[in-house]
């Protein structure tokens, strides 16, 4: 059986034993939906009173809000398992288990429990994305849409990173760190917002350190059809994402370091 | 005084295993800088952006920052969720020796929240106050710092509106405890809160900056005075009288909720069904 087909597995067996209970897994879902939505409103509050910011209006501030949120939203299903990973892993020696098995630990944290009510987020993100969409009467050409995926694949193994890379504090640590979620959750509010808003320190952090920028707002941009006020050359813009897979590989790497170093904390 | 010795047993014993957490409070705390600092910015931007609107907004950038800090700071005050011993209680049945003490529920679950609540607040306050009042303005970075009381007044008035706010706080909790002693379930109702205290405590975007036509709603709706009323008083947008009424409209939602959560809980207490062995 190859790694996709398990996962197909992993996939069905998370899914029907959340279909056990269909209402309780919607009701998830829509309370995801909602509880993502009010961050809309805040912007639109500030936007209601102060008009556009520095010569981004409400619509584009929606695209970079609906495209982070989508990558998010995939990351985040495709992940629990290493969000999980001090509690649930390490701290009961359950991770002992997974070592044994003759399939790579990454894979099977990957399959561990796929999430429906991730999926609440996805739906209020795409819908964002529609609104924003007829607002700035923007023109989906195949190109943009290509450029759109390109992005949200980007973001997923960006934000997947961060996730693997909690999971790898875990192996010091044991109980997972809160400190991610500055740079999870954090890092889709912050990615929410053209970076131009933001002090240099912060931009300079959020491009080269953890390079959030690189997944949201240079190849939103691009999307956009605008060039960076701040001066980064055209031709970057759409490579930009690629930073993100070069973000996970770093973190898989750090994973494997640790999984090296890992002793057992089960009994 | 000695009725009073199992309340403050359960309240100091809350208090000092939440201390215990210290790695939780420096992550809970590095959080806080992030999105604190994330907020500051994006203010910032769209104030310096429209100067008029800036100019007839209702509170300064200056407060909008410090409005922030105290937010962030203060985050353990907000009723986000019921007292997961609670939850726990519910789905093992060990809810029931809280039946038999000889101790009424409803104060021994209130102040073992207040417990909870002040030892995660504290050295999370302490430390912002570090970072956001000392460490910034010696940076050179004052003009996005923590500003200080606007007068003794304001400060001592700010004392009495944060208790309060405090009290408030603990007694939406225990209306959400006993939503879960109702429901057994702690999950729906814990998800619930989080989107409605996030918004209406001021969290998110202080209470002022909503659109004017919401204003008299978000002002007076129970869930200011966790977070927008004391804050007000801290900067002194609320003075004098005013800052009364808002201690006021404080008082009069903590005693409806205390005494609506003593009547719900005893009619939910007498009819519980115990689960477990």
């Amino acid at each position: 059986m190859n790694a996709i087909a398990l996962l197909g597995c992993y996939f069905s067996a998370s899914m029907r034993s959340q279909m056990q209970y269909p209402a309780s897994a919607m009701m998830l879902m829509l309370a995801q939906l909602a509880s993502t939505a009010i961050e809309i409103v805040s912007i639109w509050a500030l936007f209601d009173r102060f008009g556009a910011v520095k010569g981004w209006s409400f619509g584009e501030i929606m695209f970079f809000y609906a495209l982070i949120g989508i990558s998010f939203s995939f990351a985040d299903f495709l992940t629990r398992g290493f969000d999980v990973f001090g509690s649930d892993f390490v701290r009961t020696g359950a991770f002992d288990r997974l070592l044994l098995r003759p399939r790579s630990a990454a894979l099977q944290l990957v399959g561990h429990d796929f999430r429906i009510s991730r999926f609440g987020r996805f739906f209020q993100a795409a819908i964002i994305l529609a609104i924003a969409t007829s607002s700035l009467h923007f023109v989906w050409t195949p190109q943009a849409v290509l450029l759109a995926l390109w992005t949200i694949a980007g973001g997923i193994a960006f934000f997947g990173a961060l996730f693997v890379l909690q999971a790898v504090m875990a192996f010091w640590t044991v109980e997972s760190l809160e400190a991610v979620n500055a740079l999870t959750y954090g890092g889709v509010y912050a990615g929410q917002f053209p970076i131009a808003l933001y002090a240099r320190w912060f931009r300079t952090f959020l491009i080269f350190i953890v390079p959030l920028a690189c997944v949201a707002y240079y190849p939103v941009l691009a999307i956009l059809g605008r060039s960076d006020p701040l001066g980064a050359p055209d031709w970057f813009l759409p490579v930009a994402p690629l930073a993100g897979f070069i973000f996970l590989g770093l973190s898989l790497l750090a994973w494997r370091f640790g999984v090296s170093k890992y002793t057992s904390t089960g009994s | 005084m000695d009725a009073l010795r199992p309340y403050a047993a359960a309240f100091s014993s809350r208090f000092l295993l939440m201390m215990q957490y210290r790695a939780a409070a420096l992550a809970g705390f590095f959080t806080q800088c992030w999105f604190g600092a994330v907020h500051v910015m994006v203010l910032a931007a769209f104030y310096l952006g429209a100067p008029e609107a800036a100019a007839a907004s209702p509170i300064s950038l200056t407060q909008a920052v410090t409005y922030t800090w105290l937010a962030q700071g203060l985050l353990a005050v907000m009723p986000w969720v019921g007292d997961p011993e609670i939850a726990d209680g519910v789905r093992s049945g060990s809810i029931s020796y809280d039946r038999l003490r000889p101790v009424d529920a409803y104060a021994l679950w209130y102040v073992r929240a207040a417990g909870w609540m002040t030892a995660r607040v504290v050295p999370r306050v302490a430390l912002m106050i570090l970072a956001a009042g000392i460490v910034l303005p010696l940076m050179g970075q004052g003009q996005w710092a923590w500003q200080p009381p606007a007068s003794l007044s304001a400060a001592l008035l700010f004392l009495l509106s944060e208790t309060l706010a405090i009290a408030l706080a603990c007694a939406i909790i225990m209306l959400i405890n006993i939503i879960v002693v109702a429901t057994m379930n702690a999950r729906g109702i814990n998800f619930l809160m989080q989107p409605i205290v996030i918004i209406f405590t001021g969290n998110l975007l202080p209470l002022a900056l909503y659109p004017d036509a919401l204003r008299t709603f978000l002002l007076v709706q129970p869930f200011a005075g966790v977070l927008d009323i004391p804050n007000r008083i801290y900067f002194a947008a609320l003075t004098g009288q005013m800052a009364w009424a808002g201690i006021g409209l404080q008082m009069f939602w903590t005693a409806l909720f205390i005494v609506l959560g003593r009547f719900w809980l005893a009619r939910v207490m007498a009819r519980l069904e115990v689960q477990g062995g």
